[in-house]
């Protein structure tokens, strides 16, 4: 299967690890991934901060470079949502009868990572071996705005070796909400001390959620306060493999050197073989 | 003694306030979880939940699409039952008109039953203002009156109190007014209400005028409807001889089916029952039984504004039930006042902006007094799109500054705008990012940063740059692909 990774500016930028490893995981599970070089943003930073006609060129742009694919997959449940539900609504502010027909037309072949395994796909195990205690933060826009529902947890409890918590008041948000954490500073930090408080309530070593811009809050918060307790996008947990598998010393957030095999080497990966089942657990036999 | 919201800082700075005092951060946890957990239950055991919030959506969106139509309807029948209609094009009319029909009876004092659209037009101030005294029934409102201070909350205007407090404003304050708080006044909460109950119950029956709001309004019948748990509403709508009802033109439903809607709807949403308490209903004028001078004051103050803006529209739904309230996560944390207006929390953040207009730097301040996380509209009962309503009056705060110098924040967007519209034009700005990461070496952690990073990084840790970007690594890995 086809697939094009949307990898997010943000995720691109700032958090390549995870981007990578929904490469590495779609590969493992069979699918011929592109990442199409011209994609930039949705532009959610821009439409949530009011600038609505500053992100119209990138709605156009996001149509014009996925509109010819079956699948796109998008590691954030937030650029998801925006793509989902606040597109259509720039192109009709637009005023642009062409746009907003083409957004139609694109939207529901965009999928959120969890959305496309376990819909697409029709995978939950995924062959992932991740021997650490787990606690899952369900970020706001995946919970309310894309319903994603039980699917992450669903992945996360098929992962060999995982030990997952229960995250106290999970649904509540953690006080990130693009730029209201710089513009509301105050409240945000309050909102996430107490997101923070629960994540070390469960005694995790990993909170885990689907999108690096709430886990950037969150961890933050974790890292001033020297917690102990590292943040990790959940296509990474995925990722790891009893032969590659995750580990605190390698992981792309804490360490940016070239070691890491599964997630960061910089082998070639294989190509999938023709016919083989994306649906497999099996996908456990990492690239090397 | 009657405080207004005019002239409040915009929502940064008060919520800042706000967060420095930990009782009142106390206060609202406690206060927001109890609701929050007593409507979860009562609102689980209703199997067509879903199905009524759209019934009850339908039926808002049917009054407002016909407006003209019902208030007609309701001005007729209301007038055919013995009551009389005024019409308010804003606050000040409709204060004129309350202060008018106060004065023509010659009463000093009126008693009141708790009503937003009141609270809305600042009639108490306009009332003390022609030497008229108002006295608040419900007892959190006498709370917030006695005590000299604003209501932090829609259906719980003393939320930001406790019990000991409250024992303070009685015995403070009460005997300036009426009948004074017994000495012995412990914080109990039985011994508060007693207090409270003696104290209006000389009010109650000395009126000869009371004013009200409306919960609902029936079109086809002209009868109102007031919603309230206390009883005091009650008193106040059938001892006094003069009754004046300020209601605001939306409160409207067609018929007594659609309002059937409302009463599963709102007494489960608001205070977590199953149904509600004390429900009055009463038709302009019934002879010898109840108020006999019946006026009802159907208020505009910008909803017709709000009316004609097709998304923004979806809030004159609004029953004031105040669920998003008690479910926000930026209300829990820094209460009502820091919205600086009667209507606080996510439905404040929306309504306020459209009936002011975005006015000054409070109401351009309230669309972004939230982090979108979507708790307020999954509780809604009217299906209100708080978040969408949210982001569409942001668009409008901004359209509103362009043309000018632009800000600070405003070039920022423009230029990364401008990067992002094209992928060569990230890639370089990327390139940047990663020659920093390279130049940080081994720390992944940056701690304090300047402004205006500064914003950000007060409290929390950022993340270094990476050494190589995603599609740096997908070039080397898979480039030849392409």
């Amino acid at each position: 299967m086809k697939v094009a990774l949307f990898a997010t500016c943000f995720n691109d930028t700032m958090w390549p690890g995870t981007p990578r490893a929904v490469v590495v995981l779609l590969e493992r599970l069979g699918c011929e991934v592109e990442f199409p070089t011209a994609q930039t943003c949705c532009g959610q930073v821009f439409t949530n901060t009011g600038y609505a006609a500053e992100a119209v060129p990138l709605v156009r742009s996001f149509v014009d470079v996925f509109s010819s694919y079956d699948h796109v997959v998008v590691p954030s449940g937030s650029c998801t949502g925006s793509i989902r539900q606040q597109h259509r609504g720039l192109a009709e502010r637009a005023g642009d009868p062409g746009l907003e027909r083409a957004v139609t037309e694109v939207t529901p072949r965009v999928h959120e990572l969890s959305e496309f395994l376990v819909d697409v796909l029709g995978v939950t195990d995924v062959g992932a071996y991740f021997p650490h205690r787990v606690t899952y933060h369900p970020t706001c826009h995946s919970l309310r705005m894309i319903r994603v529902g039980e699917r992450p947890l669903q992945l996360l409890r098929a992962v060999r070796g995982i030990d997952l918590v229960e995250l106290p008041a999970a649904e509540e948000c953690c006080g990130f909400g693009g730029t209201f954490a710089m513009k509301n500073a105050d409240v945000s930090v309050a909102m996430g001390f107490d997101k923070a408080r629960h994540v070390k309530e469960t005694g995790a070593e990993v909170v885990v959620a689907g999108d690096n811009s709430c886990l950037a809050h969150i961890g933050g918060l974790l890292s001033r306060e020297r917690a102990g307790v590292q943040t990790l996008h959940l296509a990474e947990v995925l990722a790891s493999t009893e032969e590659h598998p995750w580990t605190p010393e390698h992981s792309p957030r804490t360490q940016r050197s070239e070691s890491n095999a599964a997630v960061h080497g910089r082998v070639r990966p294989r190509t999938p073989r023709s016919g083989e089942s994306v649906s497999a657990p099996g996908g456990a036999e990492a690239l090397s | 003694m009657s405080r207004t919201f005019v002239g409040m800082p915009k929502f940064p700075v008060a919520a800042k306030q706000a967060l420095a005092n930990p009782q009142l951060r106390r206060n609202l946890n406690h206060a927001t979880h109890t609701i929050r957990a007593k409507r979860g239950r009562v609102v689980g055991e209703v199997a067509d939940w879903e199905e009524l919030r759209h019934q009850g959506a339908e039926a808002k969106d049917r009054v407002l699409a016909h407006l003209d139509t019902y208030l007609l309807e309701l001005e007729e029948k209301l007038t055919a039952a013995g009551a009389t209609v005024h019409w308010a094009r804003d606050a000040a009319e409709a204060n004129r008109i309350v202060v008018s029909l106060v004065q023509a009876t010659g009463s000093e004092e009126v008693v009141k039953v708790k009503s937003m659209a009141t609270q809305e037009i600042d009639l108490n101030g306009a009332l003390e203002a022609a030497g008229i005294r108002a006295w608040e029934t419900d007892l959190a409102e006498l709370i917030v009156q006695l005590g000299d201070d604003l209501p932090s909350h829609i259906l719980v205007p003393a939320i930001h109190r406790n019990r000991s407090e409250v024992r303070e404003i009685f015995l403070r304050q009460m005997a300036g007014v009426g009948r004074a708080a017994p000495e012995d006044l412990t914080d109990e909460p039985s011994r508060l209400a007693e207090a409270a109950r003696l104290h209006l119950r000389e009010k109650f029956l000395r009126a000869k005028v009371a004013v009200s709001g409306a919960n609902f309004a029936v079109a086809e019948t002209g009868t109102l409807v007031v919603v309230e748990s206390e009883g005091n509403g009650r008193m106040c709508l059938t001892l006094p001889e003069t009754l004046i009802s300020v209601v605001g033109i939306e409160k409207l439903v067609p018929t007594w089916d659609d309002l059937s809607v409302f009463m599963r709807l709102l007494p489960r949403s608001s205070t977590g029952e199953r149904m509600n308490p004390y429900t009055s209903m009463w038709t302009g004028v019934t002879e010898g039984d109840g108020p006999q001078d019946v006026h009802v004051v159907l208020v505009d103050n910008g909803r017709t504004n709000v009316l004609a803006d097709v998304v923004g529209r979806q809030a004159l739904r609004c029953i004031r039930c105040s669920a998003c309230l008690n479910v926000c996560p930026v209300y829990e944390r820094v209460g009502g006042h820091a919205y600086g207006s009667v209507y606080p929390g996510p439905i404040g953040a929306v309504l306020v902006p459209q009936l002011k207009g975005l006015t000054g730097p409070l109401e351009q301040s309230l669309p972004y007094a939230s982090s979108l996380c979507g708790a307020c509209f999954d509780v809604c009962p009217v299906r209100i799109e708080i978040p969408e309503l949210l982001v569409h009056l942001r668009a409008a705060v901004v359209d509103q500054h362009r043309g000018g110098l632009p800000s600070g924040e405003a070039l920022a967007m423009r230029t990364m705008a401008w990067t992002f519209d094209r992928a060569p034009r990230l890639e370089k700005a990327q390139n940047l990012a990663t020659g920093v990461g390279r130049l940080l070496g081994d720390r992944h952690r940056l701690g304090r940063l300047p402004w205006p990073a500064s914003a950000w990084s007060t409290a929390r840790d950022a993340p270094a740059p990476p050494k190589q970007t995603f599609r740096q690594w997908w070039d080397e890995t898979h480039g030849e692909q392409r």
